[in-house]
């Protein structure tokens, strides 16, 4: 935890690029993985690491589910495969990534670069909104969606040395700087960026940088908020959240995805069992993008910091009636 | 040494035991896919009698050969072929598809480890089999990758993304072998979605192909032999094959697909078509079979 005020700086950089440049930096050290592309190199960042490692860069075409069941193939014989495409292209290859990764327990890393309305101008179709809901799904697989580059480059060294099968996302558009060097990302644990007792926002990815925007919007309004970085979907960091639910009693959801099946409703298992409180949901809601300028698609599909601010003010409301009934129907508030 | 096994291997009579044991695990089971399973059963008892380098007693050896079932519904014909070779007992196959048994209703790495890879979904053990031949390669190891396919699995667009990247890697340490049946669940493959001209397809696709009788041994071995050599570009095997190829009831018919429950009589019926003896039937039919056979005889 760090109360210090975060940087949100703009960083120059992509999640794409920090996760191909962290390609070429681990390639140095360890000559035990490979990485697999479809056409789109210059798109995911792996353009770096074909160009400094051209024998360890294997291309296959426009071709997902091909290239997603060799990697499984190349797993089993001990070499360890980053297969990267864009999300949507990911799901194209689904069910490779289910039978031949997932249910083999195979050692691959999908990295999806271009999630979300963060995508931009190429509208709906790039867009993928459903990603992190359909690879949550798949027993055993680490779904990951770190949230700035200096941590997509922690995350990519982490992911390399977790043995079994994990999705990670990156992004495609210029990304918030949010850490300083000292971060420190850790596989399946969330950390407090904000403190704050009144509520929780729990954020992965673009929306880690608009949560603690909003973070400052209610502490201005006076409103003590905690803003948590969760950049482990699955597993998710239980521990965290519990405490976070003790402490402050109600939650925002922030994500670049459809509210359905995403960080938001990991987060929502959690609470609805071990302990129930108000969450609101901030993310895209039941639909399709559409092209447009990412920040500008962020404020019409209520992604952005005020929009997540809003939907605080809602959790706490929903917390304070919760309160209310409570005292009433307590035996001494007669 | 592969010579001398070569020259002791009777063939037929393995598959002969092979082709009893599948019929007996799907009766036993209740369900499963038979026909697959006798077409392809001649070419897996040479692969793993003769083919591959392997060490049944060590079956996770690094060097090993791979060979992988892509049409992962005629399992049982793996899984009768790996008992005759020592790769796990002849009592695993009696829980085939059961609750908590390891034998599942597809091949899965997961619960018995010397299958290669988890297939079931068609297409996707081919290009596993590309991804093992590929990583070999990588690591200059010289283990060869073999993977089986359907005809009927050919029309998965996945087949072809792979069959494009084979050959652009030049993976020679990989052999296809499809199992031409002519035949897939509902009807005969021309019906459903004809894939003739069959031979230039891969041909073009700039694969070394050889046509075979799947179910002559000379043909299977020279066909093998052959594919050893081959430099610089992967090789098919279109072995044309009998789908229920052995059990008289069941050849060339679509309906012996799967996935079946095997009636008492017409377990009866396959095991003598297949030439077992009552007095090596299975203990688990307690009785019933002996006095079955009797009365059924022919
Ligand atoms: C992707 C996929 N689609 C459908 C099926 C269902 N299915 C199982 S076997 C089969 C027919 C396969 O025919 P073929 O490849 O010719 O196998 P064989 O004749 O050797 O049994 C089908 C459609 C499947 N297992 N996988
Ligand atoms: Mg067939």
């Amino acid at each position: 935890m760090n109360n210090r005020p975060q940087l949100i700086g703009s960083s120059g950089d992509s999640l794409r690029e920090a996760f191909g440049r962290a390609l070429v930096r681990l390639g140095e050290r360890r000559h035990d993985f490979v990485v697999l592309d479809a056409d789109i190199a210059d798109g995911t960042g792996t353009h770096h690491f074909k160009k400094k490692y051209p024998q360890r860069f294997f291309q296959f075409g426009i071709a997902e589910q091909n290239m997603m069941a060799v990697a499984g193939g190349l797993a089993s014989v001990g070499v360890i495969p980053f297969v990267t495409t864009f999300a949507v292209f990911c799901m194209r290859a689904l069910e490779q990534a289910r039978l031949s990764v997932a249910y083999a327990r195979r050692n691959v890393k999908i990295v999806a670069s271009h999630p979300g309305l963060d995508v931009g101008p190429d509208g709906a179709s790039a867009q993928a909104l459903e990603d992190l809901a359909v690879f949550r799904a798949i027993p055993g697989m680490v779904v990951v969606s770190p949230a700035d580059p200096l941590e997509v480059d922690q995350a990519t060294e982490a992911i390399l040395n977790y043995e079994g099968p994990v999705y990670m996302r990156t992004g495609r558009s210029a990304a918030k700087r949010i850490f300083d060097a000292g971060h420190r990302f850790e596989l399946g644990k969330g950390q407090i960026l904000r403190d704050g007792g009144d509520v929780t926002i729990v954020a992965c990815g673009v929306e880690v940088a608009r949560a603690l925007e909003a973070g400052a919007i209610m502490e201005q309004e006076g409103i003590s908020t905690r803003v948590v970085n969760m950049p482990t979907i699955k597993p998710i960091d239980v521990e965290l959240l519990i405490q976070c639910a003790e402490e402050t009693g109600c939650f925002v959801t922030a994500e670049d995805h459809n509210v359905h099946g995403g960080l938001g409703s990991a987060v929502a298992e959690v609470l609805a069992q071990a302990c129930p409180c108000p969450i609101e949901f901030v993310g895209v809601r039941d639909s399709f993008g559409e092209s447009g300028e990412p920040e500008e698609l962020a404020e019409k599909y209520q992604l952005t910091g005020p929009w997540i601010a809003e939907a605080a003010r809602r959790a706490l409301g929903r917390k304070a009636t919760q309160e209310r009934l409570i005292r009433m129907s307590s035996p001494l508030a007669i | 040494m592969i010579a001398e096994v070569k020259d002791r291997v009777d063939f037929r009579a393995i598959a002969s035991k092979a082709r009893q044991l599948i019929i007996q695990m799907i009766y036993e089971a209740e369900s499963g896919h038979p026909g697959g399973s006798l077409s392809a059963i001649d070419v897996l008892t040479y692969l793993y009698f003769q083919e591959l380098r392997l060490d049944p007693a060590r079956p996770d050896w690094e060097g090993r050969d791979r060979f992988i079932l892509s049409k992962g519904h005629a399992c049982p014909a793996l899984y009768a072929i790996a008992v005759e070779r020592g790769l796990m007992p002849v009592d695993l196959l009696w829980g085939f598809r059961k609750t908590g048994r390891p034998l599942q209703g597809h091949p899965h790495v997961g619960s018995t480890p010397w299958v290669e890879t988890s297939t079931g979904s068609l297409g996707q053990g081919f290009s596993v089999a590309i991804g093992m031949a590929l990583g070999l390669r990588h690591q200059t190891l010289p283990a060869r990758v073999y993977v089986m396919l359907g005809d009927g699995e050919l029309q998965e667009g996945e087949v072809w993304e792979g069959a494009m990247c084979a050959p652009h890697y030049r993976l020679d340490n990989l052999c296809v072998i499809i199992d031409y049946n002519q035949m897939q669940s509902d009807d005969l493959t021309k019906n459903i979605m004809g894939l003739e001209p069959l031979k230039p397809k891969w041909e073009s696709f700039n694969w070394k192909v050889i046509e075979i009788d799947g179910h002559d041994y000379a043909q299977i071995a020279s066909a093998f032999d052959q594919a050893k050599h081959i430099v610089g570009t992967p090789t098919v095997i279109l072995a044309h094959t009998i789908k229920g190829k052995g059990v008289s009831f069941m050849e060339n018919s679509p309906c012996w697909h799967g996935s079946v429950k095997l009636r008492e009589e017409e377990l009866i019926r396959a095991l003598q078509d297949l030439g077992a003896d009552a007095s090596e039937m299975p203990p688990y039919l307690n009785g019933s079979f002996k006095q079955g056979e009797d009365q059924h005889g022919q």
